[in-house]
């Protein structure tokens, strides 16, 4: 171990200087470039953080940056696949995605992705990169430096204090509570990232032995893991809204049935999501976060650069950028983003420390703490089949 | 250069501009399309040509109900809208001039179909506009756990696009009626016994709908292809098959974009399908039609309903109206939770917070239709020009290519056409998206213009031409000037056009060209009534502001010409 560490340093130490000029001849080329960041564009705060890093990349390396709105990720994968069935493998349309695991699985595994690139960024200092970290796995997928980190989503669900008294306490107390309450509760469609979620929360939480779930599902490991799971969801589908018949498109759509006073929980990717509704008028202020006993299924979300991206070195500074121990603080502040930070508290210095103890806070904002432990995501390949699996049992 | 000759020239060079510029790219966008249909898809390493993706649809779950469902809501909807349509134009036809009716249908023209499906969706769920009336009085504290939207059977679905085709089909009915006189058919008529709504069944629908038949086409495509209706006010689990399509295609296992593609393939099936039975119900209709001439019932029955079609009609724009009034009153909230009927609180934010990107992608929403309106504009013209100048009218397969546009499945030929135009370097540009929106604009355009050029007075270029004008100095110093109102009214239709293409925009543009559609299409994907009110109030004032210059332009210029004023548009 120390001679790991010791074999690490020296190795840090003897590139380092090497690397600064590689950083150095990364800045003069990505100077004067507009990074073409293709990210899901539904989220008003979001697109309005992008648009501030736009005018700093801007200002500080002459690197400006235009997000290309998407409904799915996916669209993004779709254009860089088309362009590669075009022949166009140089000169892309799309420079970097907020890419998320299976997308980013599939990018990974038909060579449609730069790198690896993120040890190249000098703000990854700043990165937990040991193995194990969620830094370097991606739905059990090591990222390989192929994509990087830039904010942290962990599973959490939303009430109204005004309406609910109490919520369910875990995920088999969805079935009483659902009960006791028809048609007040509903999830994403599974086809939806935040519906499949809901329901590998469910298979995290039940599964026999959630070891398997971080291999590959083969069909044996899957009817044994998701036995549980089905015999919980039978339960609890009759009292879902609509008798389980209809469900919204995405979370956004669930968050405004909340509102709407037709059901009485949302749920959601992103623990400040409830706060920042809160303060944009789209939920009552009576909304706060709850997260079931035994903690709820986390991530972190990535950028990556497609092979053929046109502008590789500008997407480069501006992920290094995103990795700022300044810009993280700026986005974990409650009233931009309120996204958690994705950086190691234990690498920052003390001034960039005492920055995020001085963030603003809401109450409808959870700290760390409120949010209990945080489960690994299953092998993509469970997500693919979860929903697969769902549709073959409730769509007629 | 002789009339005859030039006017060959001129057919001969529409005739290659539709031929390089749509039936080419559609085929060859088409064609990669079946090819991934049929395994084919090397940037995905799938190089085993077969009936895989076949296999693959059909045994999606759910497969059987979307294909049933779409049948029966896209035909549904253009059946309901036909005899609707008919009904209102019987029974309003005697009492509001051609212009009035265009004008107080215009909001429902000019607004997209996205926006009016969101807005229709508050008006109507369980938790909307009109339960949240009568809420207090039927002492509802919580909204009734009703499928009122998105219900199993697509009825939501249908009134959604009754609501959005049947102004459109009412303009057509109208600019249709006025090649025939009605007046003297249904005095004759009238004179011999038959009830007013049996003149109209019995001696002007035969007449009709030979005139009406292509654009009902159009709807009948529109309606089993819908994608942002069908997401918003169809059913969930299964949807329709547009939009399980859209979803195979943007999934996240790429392997899917085969299967999507057969399924892509299927859907213009299904197109030609409803055509084809349109055809056969018409030629079963035309020996039963003739029976029920010879009988010489006088048609007293047919009025009541008639009348009940018209009403329901009425009513139905009432509902749309409401969902038009609360988008906008969504635009100016800021808190509106249920019960309240009105919101809690007011702010301009929607509007200011958008930001410079809502300037932008309105100019350029602005400049794109301008642009490609005016190429639909100047192609048409120079097609119904070369008519006249041949002297022949339109054949048949002339017809079908120009509407070609319209009547395949959007997602069946986007896909490749762009990579096509990926191959050739042409993607990603305001060119190719300029191109993409023309693809739909100069259809609706013709549609638009044709009727109202064929019906142009033939004395008047007759007497021009013998005052000595050329047939250029006839065009420009006669027809067009006489034809102005038209003209404008179709211009109305290709801004309205333009300013609502999304997917290829979308496709064309690689996401980079924004516009008020596809922003305001990825920001309802958060489903943000207000915003999507400040977008739908743009996305509606662009086509708007045209209908109103269509009308007033004509008025200001022909002020001293009272025979061209308010001619029928």
């Amino acid at each position: 171990m120390r001679l790991a560490l010791a074999a690490a340093l020296v190795a840090s130490l003897t590139t380092a200087p090497a690397q600064a000029d590689d950083w150095q001849d990364t800045l003069n080329g990505a100077r004067g470039q507009t990074v073409y960041w293709n990210a899901w564009g539904g989220d008003g705060r979001t697109n309005a953080f992008i648009d501030w890093v736009s005018a700093q990349t801007e200002a500080r390396y002459g690197v400006s940056v235009q997000q290309v709105k998407l409904t799915d990720t996916a669209e993004a994968v779709t254009r860089v696949l088309s362009e590669k069935a075009a022949g166009r493998n140089e000169g892309g349309s799309v420079d970097m995605i907020w890419i998320n695991g299976p997308n980013f699985l599939a990018m990974k595994a038909q060579g449609l992705l730069h790198g690896p690139f993120v040890a190249d960024l000098p703000n990854a200092q700043f990165l937990d990169l040991s193995p194990g970290s969620p830094n370097v796995v991606d739905f059990t997928v090591p990222v390989d430096g192929m994509e990087s980190p830039w904010r942290l989503a962990k599973f959490v669900f939303s009430y109204d204090t005004a309406r609910v008294d109490a919520p369910p306490a875990t995920m088999a107390d969805f079935v009483p509570w659902a009960a006791a309450h028809p048609g007040r509760m509903t999830h994403p469609d599974p086809s939806n990232f935040i519906g499949a979620t809901f329901l590998k929360q469910a298979l995290v939480d039940f599964a026999p032995d959630p070891a398997v779930l971080l291999q590959p599902a083969t069909d044996a490991r899957f009817a044994e893991a998701t036995a549980p799971l089905w015999s919980w969801y039978d339960a609890l589908r009759p009292n879902l809204w609509r008798g389980g018949s209809a469900f919204p498109e995405n979370e956004s759509v669930q968050q405004q049935l909340v509102n709407d006073g037709e059901i009485d929980i949302a749920m959601n990717f992103d623990p400040a999501a409830t706060a920042a509704a809160i303060a944009e008028g789209l939920l009552p202020e009576t909304a706060r976060v709850f997260v079931p006993e035994g903690g709820t299924i986390g991530n972190v979300s990535f950028v990556a650069i497609p092979y053929n991206a046109a502008h590789k070195a500008g997407a480069m500074v501006v992920a290094n950028f995103l990795l700022d121990p300044a810009t993280q603080a700026h986005m974990q502040n409650i009233e931009v983003l309120g996204s958690f930070s994705v950086l190691a508290p234990e690498r920052l210095d003390a001034e960039a420390k005492a920055t995020f103890a001085a963030l603003p806070t809401a109450p409808a904002l959870p700290t760390l703490d409120d949010l209990g432990p945080t489960l690994l995501e299953p092998h993509a390949s469970w997500m693919t089949r979860l929903t697969e699996a769902w549709a073959a049992r409730y769509t007629r | 250069m002789t009339a005859a000759g030039d006017g060959r020239a001129l057919r001969a060079a529409a005739f290659a501009v539709l031929a390089l510029g749509v039936i080419g790219p559609i085929a060859a966008g088409l064609a990669q399309t079946a090819r991934a249909a049929f395994g084919l898809m090397p940037a995905i390493g799938a190089a085993q040509a077969g009936l895989g993706p076949w296999r693959t649809l059909f045994g999606l779950p759910g497969f059987a109900t979307s294909v049933q469902l779409t049948l029966l809501t896209g035909l549904g909807a253009t059946v309901l809208s036909l005899a609707i349509a008919f009904a209102l134009t019987a029974s309003l036809h005697a009492r509001l001039a051609g212009t009035a009716a265009a004008r107080a249908l215009t909001p429902f023209l000019a607004i997209p179909h996205a926006a009016l499906a969101i807005g229709l969706a508050f008006v109507l769920a369980p938790s909307g506009w009109i339960v949240r009336f009568v809420a207090p009085l039927l002492g509802l504290d919580r909204p009734p756990d009703l499928a009122l939207v998105g219900d199993p059977w697509g009825i939501a679905l249908i009134l959604g696009l009754v609501i959005k085709e049947v102004p459109f089909l009412v303009l057509v009915t109208l600019s249709a009626l006025t090649q025939f006189p009605v007046r003297q058919h249904l005095a004759a008529g009238q004179s011999l016994g038959y009830g007013r709504a049996a003149v109209w069944l019995k001696v002007l629908a035969p007449q009709l709908w030979p005139l009406i038949r292509l654009p009902l086409m159009v709807v009948l495509a529109y309606a089993l292809s819908t994608v942002e209706m069908g997401l918003i006010l169809g059913p969930s689990n299964p949807p329709v098959l547009a939009v399980l399509l859209t979803r195979l295609f943007f999934d996240a296992n790429t392997a899917l974009l085969l299967p999507a593609s057969a399924g892509a393939l299927l859907q213009a099936g299904l197109a030609v399908g409803a055509f084809a039975l349109v055809w056969s119900a018409e030629r079963a209709l035309r020996r039963v039609g003739l029976w029920w001439l010879r009988r010489g019932g006088r048609g007293t029955a047919a009025e009541p309903p008639l009348r009940v079609l018209a009403a329901g009609g009425l009513v139905l724009f009432a509902i749309g109206a409401l969902a038009l009034v609360a988008l906008f009153a969504w635009s100016l909230a800021w808190r509106w939770p249920w019960p309240a009927v009105l919101p809690e609180s007011w702010s301009l934010k929607a509007w200011t917070g958008a930001g410079p990107g809502l300037g932008r992608a309105f100019l350029r929403t602005l400049v794109l239709a301008l642009v490609t309106t005016s190429l639909a504009l100047a192609l048409a013209i120079a097609w119904l020009e070369g008519e006249d100048r041949g002297r022949r009218g339109r054949a048949g397969w002339a017809e079908a290519l120009i509407f070609l546009p319209l009547l395949v499945p959007q997602i069946a030929f986007l896909y490749g056409l762009n990579v096509l135009f990926l191959r050739l370097g042409l993607s990603g540009g305001l060119g190719a998206v300029i191109w993409a929106q023309a693809l739909f604009v100069f259809p609706y355009v013709m549609i638009a213009l044709s009727d109202p050029w064929r019906a142009l007075d033939p004395r008047l270029p007759r007497a021009a031409a013998s005052l000595g004008a050329g047939p250029w100095r006839r065009l420009v110093a006669v027809k067009l000037p006489v034809l102005l109102a038209p003209i404008l009214t179709a211009a109305a239709i290709g801004m309205a056009v333009s300013v609502a293409q999304y997917l290829p925009t979308l496709f064309m543009g690689a996401g980079r060209i924004a516009t008020l559609t596809t922003e305001a299409v990825t920001l309802s994907s958060a489903s943000d009534r207000r915003v999507t009110g400040v977008y739908a109030t743009l996305q509606a004032g662009v086509p708007l502001a045209s209908y109103a210059a269509a009308f007033l332009i004509p008025a200001l210029v022909h002020r001293n010409r009272r025979a061209l004023r308010g001619a029928d548009a």
